[in-house]
């Protein structure tokens, strides 16, 4: 029995269809296959998974200089915060607890307060009252925070060994799982 | 693109409230299917529940398997609510072996039952879609169209875009088929037809796809195969004596 109203997958047209859409389809991945570079976003600087990650260039709280492209070769966990935002406070620990956890293991941890929205002092005040170990830069003129599209506090970036992002977390507070397993899967990697 | 709606301190990831919308509806429209076939629609209702729980469940403990030593040491972790640690493909395999063996004890029969879930996963894909469009995911080539966007630091496909439209198209024949017409399984195989047909054809303006063997797109080549895979059981339904009597 053959049921009517299908009639266009049944005999020979169903065979026909079939090898057509097999040809038509084979060919269609065959043209369309990309030019070189058309795939991927590596190379360009945005801030989302995939994409290098735009430089920054920022006074520490100590004084000196951090440029992001230094970084190179190693894991980086880029933490854009501000003092009066209560989800960045709350995954502050956790943060600290991976620096001490993993120093000396090819992962910086690079806070970035955005001082544009908050200030010196407090950020400072901030560090102290969390006994932030870590590199913490001070995005004054709020060039990170635009380069970084940052949309929500805090947001935190997972950079691999070649300065391509590689998750994204807007907002917070971060689980410590999602930190010890992003910076686990980036480390096995290898460099 | 709008990923993130800042209320106050509350950052609302707005793709995952599309996506939770998707549920809902595709939900709504399956119950509505299921009672159009005659079928019960609390227990079709049942099946994407159970489904949709244990995929969820699913991925969490794939994920934590994967990392057995953080989550040894922090159990609790277990409970985040966040979407980050799941493993997809062990959810997806559970959720659907989950959902296959409630259906079985249900007796909800298989074709039917498929039918009725075409128009709410047609409406899920809508959605998925317009999560696209808010994150800026999935997103297209680098190209010089006069309707090109610039997403991303270069003017590309509005791939988000076509998906939609396809969606949306896919979405409007589905609604249009009965369901067990013209035999069970008919809307699901041609929705599946559909759904890979476009898939093959909008992945060639993607700029974010896997590539296997060097330049072929993978999203394209399993495309296919699902797309002829469709297609052969479709044919095979139409002819349910085919090869029986062979």
């Amino acid at each position: 029995m053959t049921h009517a109203p299908a009639s266009w997958l049944s005999g020979g047209r169903g065979r026909l269809l079939m090898a057509t859409v097999f040809v038509l389809g084979s060919a269609w991945i065959f043209i369309t296959r990309p030019v070189e570079g058309a795939v991927t976003g590596g190379a360009i600087p945005s801030p989302r998974a995939g994409f290098a990650a735009p430089e920054v260039d920022l006074e520490r709280l100590e004084g000196d200089r951090v440029r992001l492209s230094d970084l190179r070769g190693r894991v980086v966990v880029l933490n854009i915060w501000a003092s009066w935002c209560p989800p960045c406070r709350a995954e502050m620990p956790a943060l600290q607890a991976l620096h001490e956890q993993r120093l000396g293991q090819g992962v910086v941890l690079l806070g970035i307060n955005s001082t544009v929205q908050d200030s010196e002092q407090a950020a400072r005040e901030f560090a102290a009252e969390y006994g932030l170990s870590f590199p913490i830069a001070l995005d004054r003129d709020g060039e990170a925070t635009r380069l970084y599209q940052v949309r929500a506090l805090p947001s935190t970036f997972f950079i691999d060994r070649q300065g391509i992002i590689r998750r994204v977390v807007v907002g917070g507070p971060l689980n410590p799982s999602v930190l010890e397993t992003t910076v686990l899967d980036l480390l096995g990697e290898g460099g | 693109m709008l990923p993130v709606l800042q209320i106050g301190p509350a950052a609302i990831q707005l793709p995952g409230l599309l996506l939770i919308a998707g549920v809902w509806l595709g939900s709504m429209l399956a119950e509505r299917g299921a009672r159009r076939s005659g079928l019960s629609g609390e227990g079709v209702e049942r099946l994407i529940l159970v489904g949709l729980a244990s995929g969820i469940l699913g991925a969490r403990l794939g994920y934590a398997a994967r990392y057995l030593e953080v989550y040894a040491r922090d159990p609790l972790a277990l409970l985040a609510l966040t979407p980050v640690t799941l493993a997809p493909d062990v959810g997806a395999a559970i959720g659907l072996i989950a959902a296959l063996v409630y259906g079985q004890r249900r007796r909800l029969p298989l074709g039917p039952t498929l039918d009725a879930l075409t128009p709410g996963m047609a409406a899920f894909a809508v959605c998925l879609a317009l999560a696209h469009v808010a994150s800026g995911d999935a997103f297209g080539a680098a190209t010089d169209v006069p309707w090109a966007i610039v997403l991303w630091g270069m003017p590309r496909h509005p791939s988000q875009v076509y998906e939609l439209l396809a969606a949306l198209a896919i979405l409007a024949f589905v609604l249009r088929l009965r369901p067990g017409t013209p035999f069970p399984g008919y809307a699901f195989g041609v929705f599946v037809a559909l759904s890979a047909a476009a898939r093959l054809v909008l992945e060639a303006f993607r700029g974010d796809s896997v590539m296997w063997f060097g330049t072929l797109r993978a999203a394209q080549i399993v495309s296919l195969v699902i797309l002829l895979a469709a297609l052969a059981v479709l044919r095979r339904l139409v002819h349910p004596m085919a090869g029986a009597g062979r």
